[in-house]
């Protein structure tokens, strides 16, 4: 399955630079940003791969990195039972990717709690508000800078 | 009880009024379950056959604030939930009485954390604070015996009047009090 995935990503993709990471006992791949969508509607509707199942969308903030974030996706193939990782770093001052919502509904609820925690705004996605979080709430509390007990006064509370 | 042998005797016993509404609260005690995460399942243990909360007439869990005197906060309050519950909380009639039940929602417990309010005291008037990760049901039976016990000593001079029923006294009239 490893060998069929990589052969037949960069037989398609013949301009995107693919890295592949095994750790885990799991494979990751690596790639830019702007392939997102494409290599996504790829892995699910390629007979043989069929990556049908959107398990997580989040995202890890490296606070001093270059690319700051790190999107992640695991995806899973019911027909091959095999799962795998994909990894798309995202920087601070373009903080935004292309939404995969529109392949795999399932990623419209989990990037909403990624732009909710962590500011990523998911272009094209239908229905981009925050998960959690009430609406006026100003901050993405899982970015590195956000005090772990919060800003006061920044949810506000009932009156007495 | 001690209520027959009074009886026995004489026929007839004599109280005021204010006490025995006092007494009647004080055992039916209504409860609101705000059973909110982990030591709601405490909560409901309470209610089984095992421990029974109905041996202290609060078997009456009413789904419904209108009905209730008593909110059991059994939960984590985090800052979106706190407007639900203080929502809720108003809509019940006076008097009414809380318990915080479990460090969470004494004090936020082990949710050191931005998005769990650090005790509901912040926006609550709790009576009696149940400690630990759940209580056991002994321990909120306790706190409800405690309540009991604040209910039985009310009087009705310690209720404020109901806002829309207070008399302005200027105009000697009934009117709408402004908060
Ligand atoms: S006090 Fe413990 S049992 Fe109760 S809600 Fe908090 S974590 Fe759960």
């Amino acid at each position: 399955m490893k060998e069929l995935l990589k052969d037949k990503l960069t037989g398609q993709f013949t301009t995107v630079q693919f890295e592949f990471i095994e750790q885990f006992d799991e494979l990751t791949l690596k790639f830019d940003k702007s392939a997102i969508v494409n290599v996504c509607a790829f892995l699910k509707d390629e007979d043989g791969l069929k990556f049908n199942f959107c398990e997580d969308v989040t995202a890890i903030d490296w606070a001093t990195r270059k690319n700051r974030f790190t999107v992640v996706y695991h995806i899973f193939s019911m027909e091959n039972k095999f799962r795998l990782c994909l990894k798309v770093d995202v920087d601070e001052s373009e903080c935004s990717v292309e939404s995969v919502s529109s392949i795999w509904k399932a990623a419209n609820w989990a990037e909403r709690e990624a732009y909710d925690m962590y500011g990523i705004i998911f272009l094209n996605h239908p229905d981009l508000r925050r998960m959690y979080m009430p609406e006026e709430f100003e901050y993405h509390p899982l970015r590195k800078e956000y005090p772990l007990m919060g800003i006061p006064g920044a949810i506000p509370l009932p009156k007495k | 009880m001690g209520l027959e042998s009074k009886l026995i005797n004489d026929g007839f016993f004599t109280t005021t009024v204010d006490a025995m509404a006092a007494w009647a609260r004080e055992s039916s005690v209504w409860p609101m379950p705000m059973g909110i995460s982990c030591c709601a399942i405490e909560m409901m243990a309470s209610g089984d056959p095992k421990y029974d909360i109905s041996r202290f007439g609060s078997e009456v869990m009413r789904f419904t604030p209108r009905q209730c005197d008593l909110m059991i906060v059994a939960g984590t309050v985090t800052y979106k939930m706190a407007h639900v519950v203080k929502k809720i909380f108003d809509q019940m009639p006076e008097p009414k009485w809380v318990i915080a039940m479990g460090a969470c929602t004494s004090t936020g417990g082990m949710y050191r954390s931005y998005n769990v309010v650090q005790g509901i005291d912040q926006f609550l008037p709790v009576d009696i604070y149940a400690a630990g990760c759940p209580p056991r049901p002994e321990n909120l039976l306790n706190a409800l015996m405690q309540i009991q016990d604040k209910i039985g000593k009310t009087r009705v001079k310690d209720f404020p009047d109901p806002p829309h029923t207070s008399i302005d006294e200027k105009q000697g009239e009934l009117s709408l009090s402004k908060n």
